[in-house]
């Protein structure tokens, strides 16, 4: 500092001197600042922006354009795509679909995920191992479970054929991933296999959190153990429930590799989701357009879905969060 | 739940009863998990003509060739490598660039920050599959086709939301003071990241590392598409094209799946805790 003093230009007024170069220090400072967060922000906003932002954004475009994937798209048709895409069978079957598995794993696999969290939550001999066993085909990828699982699922030779004619059931005949009747149930005991055990961890996850002295608090009231899951565990649970269930629906939304190594969507389309539809017009039969299309679609739906669970059912796990901590107080 | 002062036998009798179901009911779940696995690792020593006709037992005549020939054949080491490879590079991407970003959105005040931070929040919710069209065009465009970097870099891009969120809520927790006194004894801003924050954020770092790690390996999408030569296959991809290949040689193929699940399962042994905090932190925090 003392030496930028002497160095200042002479004539100037000399009391003004420290207070323009503390500013000019500042400011310098501020600049130093503003170059540090543009270079500590810039290689995520390029990755971001280019291989995330840009493709969905050129996913909207061309969904305006019969396109077959190659050179610039020039035939404009406006919204024709959609209209046609709300027109045809197969995607409506998969919007179907898409509910009907949602809808089994909210209303089941989730419940039975949190049945064992509670189970877990026990003291129990040998508990860390089996969290441990259950999570564990969660790691596994969903190609590689559907591979074993077309196996075991193979008509006739297939070990669940085998298990079913020990037991004697044989004789239901279960045609599994091969009868369009049974592959929707096939797919989500699959899932199921793959994806309670995530579920579950995030439920103990939310139980531990749960201080014990409200339950014993609810014990000494007189609430039995029904009583003190309904009305004290499952309530402050509610945040974990919640966030599990936005993340089972967009997991079903996006559903792809499972469906394409088990079924590809078949028999005759009866376990086709919207993207393996997006895939089959474009990369097989490059309808790009069209493909872009379903992108849209499932986007936004996925969008529409995020913002209305953000807006009206996580923000008032906040504004929960924020009273009970006030009445703490 | 049991009563611990002088329990009579009849409240002794219910609790060891209740115990025993559960003990029941977890070791039905268990089996549904295990049996599935463990036929795929027995059968794998069977022939397949053996399998058709005894499913459940151990092999008459334990058959190592379907292993074997796996070991030795070179492709299934490939694939492990290019699987590896190409985790790996993700992880180093993901994590360098999202840590840089957090440390901004964690300790920096400026203009447009909350707003910039909520995009990438957004990025959330974008499915994988939304943008896998677009991409693909976007990546032959650019000559990304048959290029490890052509799914390294798409993989980080859509892991930066998750990295960035988990990261910078442990970025914030670093007391200021401690940034102060770094700056006072001539540290710059990155010196500060570089000597301090990141040391410090080790457990966090690890956290999002293993789950960059296993969401690179068990993708199957985007290496489908992104190679089409064998030369860069990941294992997910190479077992769907082993399973099309040798469709009818079915104990060939659950030698196969196991082997590809060998190195995940492996994996998870070690880096369970990691795996499982960052789920839980990044579901809590999404």
């Amino acid at each position: 500092m003392a030496v930028s003093v002497r160095k200042s230009a002479p004539g100037r007024d000399a009391a003004s001197a420290p207070a323009r170069h503390r500013r000019a220090a500042r400011s310098r400072r501020r600049l130093r600042e503003r170059a540090t967060i543009a270079a500590f922000l810039l290689p995520a906003l390029v990755l971001f922006a280019a291989l995330v932002l840009l493709p969905v954004v050129f996913a909207l475009y061309t969904s305006l354009f019969r396109w077959g994937g190659f050179g610039w798209p020039d035939e404009f048709v406006g919204l024709d795509n959609f209209v046609r895409l709300f027109q045809d069978e197969v995607f409506l079957g998969d919007l179907w679909r898409g509910f009907v598995l949602i809808a089994l794993s909210v209303c089941v696999q989730l419940p039975f995920a949190l049945a064992m969290a509670v189970l877990l939550n026990q003291r129990l001999r040998g508990r860390a191992f089996y969290r441990l066993l259950f999570f564990a085909p969660y790691v596994l990828s969903e190609v590689i479970t559907g591979v074993l699982f077309t196996m075991i699922f193979a008509p006739d030779s297939g070990l669940a054929d085998h298990i079913m004619d020990a037991v004697g059931l044989g004789g239901l005949g279960i045609g599994w991933f091969a009868s369009s009747s049974t592959v929707l149930p096939t797919v989500f005991l699959v899932m199921t296999w793959k994806y309670f055990g995530f579920h579950m961890i995030l439920y103990l996850a939310g139980l531990q959190s749960i201080p014990k002295d409200v339950l014993e608090a609810a014990s000494i009231d007189g609430a039995g153990a029904w009583q003190r899951f309904r009305y004290v565990t499952l309530p402050l649970l509610g945040p974990t429930i919640r966030i599990s269930a936005f993340l089972s629906v967009i997991g079903a939304i996006q559903l792809f590799d499972l469906i394409w190594v088990t079924t590809a969507g078949g028999p005759v389309h009866s376990s086709e989701t919207m993207a393996v539809t997006m895939f089959q017009f474009g990369f097989k039969r490059y309808q790009v357009g069209y493909a872009s299309a379903i992108s849209v679609v499932m986007f936004l739906i996925s969008f529409v879905f995020a913002l209305f669970y953000q807006r009206y059912v996580l923000r008032r796990d906040l504004e929960g969060a924020v009273t009970s901590m006030r009445g703490r107080r | 739940m049991t009563p611990t002062t002088a329990p009579s036998s009849a409240v002794r009798l219910r609790s060891r009863l209740r115990g025993l179901s559960m003990h029941a009911i977890i070791w039905v779940v268990g089996a549904m998990i295990v049996v599935p696995l463990l036929y795929a690792l027995v059968s794998g020593f069977k022939s397949t003509s053996e399998l058709s006709g005894n499913p459940f037992g151990l092999p008459r005549q334990w058959v190592t060739a379907n292993y074997t020939e796996l070991l030795a054949s070179g492709t299934f080491w490939r694939q492990v490598a290019n699987s590896t490879v190409i985790a790996l590079a993700t992880m180093l991407v993901t994590v360098a660039v999202s840590a840089l970003a957090a440390y901004v959105f964690a300790r920096f005040a400026f203009r447009g920050r909350e707003v910039v931070f909520t995009l990438f929040a957004i990025g959330l919710m974008f499915p994988f599959a939304v943008a896998i069209l677009p991409l693909f065009i976007l990546l032959r465009t650019f000559g990304l086709l048959d290029n490890p970097l052509g799914v390294i870099l798409p993989q980080a891009a859509f892991g930066l939301p998750m990295t960035v969120i988990v990261l910078r809520g442990f970025f914030r927790n670093v007391p200021a003071e401690l940034e102060e006194a770094a700056i006072i004894d001539g540290c710059s801003a990155f010196g500060f990241f570089w000597r301090i924050l990141l040391p410090m954020a080790r457990p966090a770092l690890a956290t999002v590392s293993v789950l960059a790690i296993v969401t690179s390996w068990n993708n199957f999408f985007l290496p489908l598409l992104v190679f089409t030569q064998p030369d860069w296959w990941t294992i997910p991809v190479g077992v769907q094209q082993f399973q099309g290949q040798y469709a009818q040689d079915t104990a060939r193929i659950l030698a196969y799946v196991v082997l590809a699940m060998a190195p995940a399962l492996a994996f998870y042994t070690v880096a369970e805790r990691q795996l499982i905090g960052g789920l839980t932190a990044g579901a809590t925090k999404g």
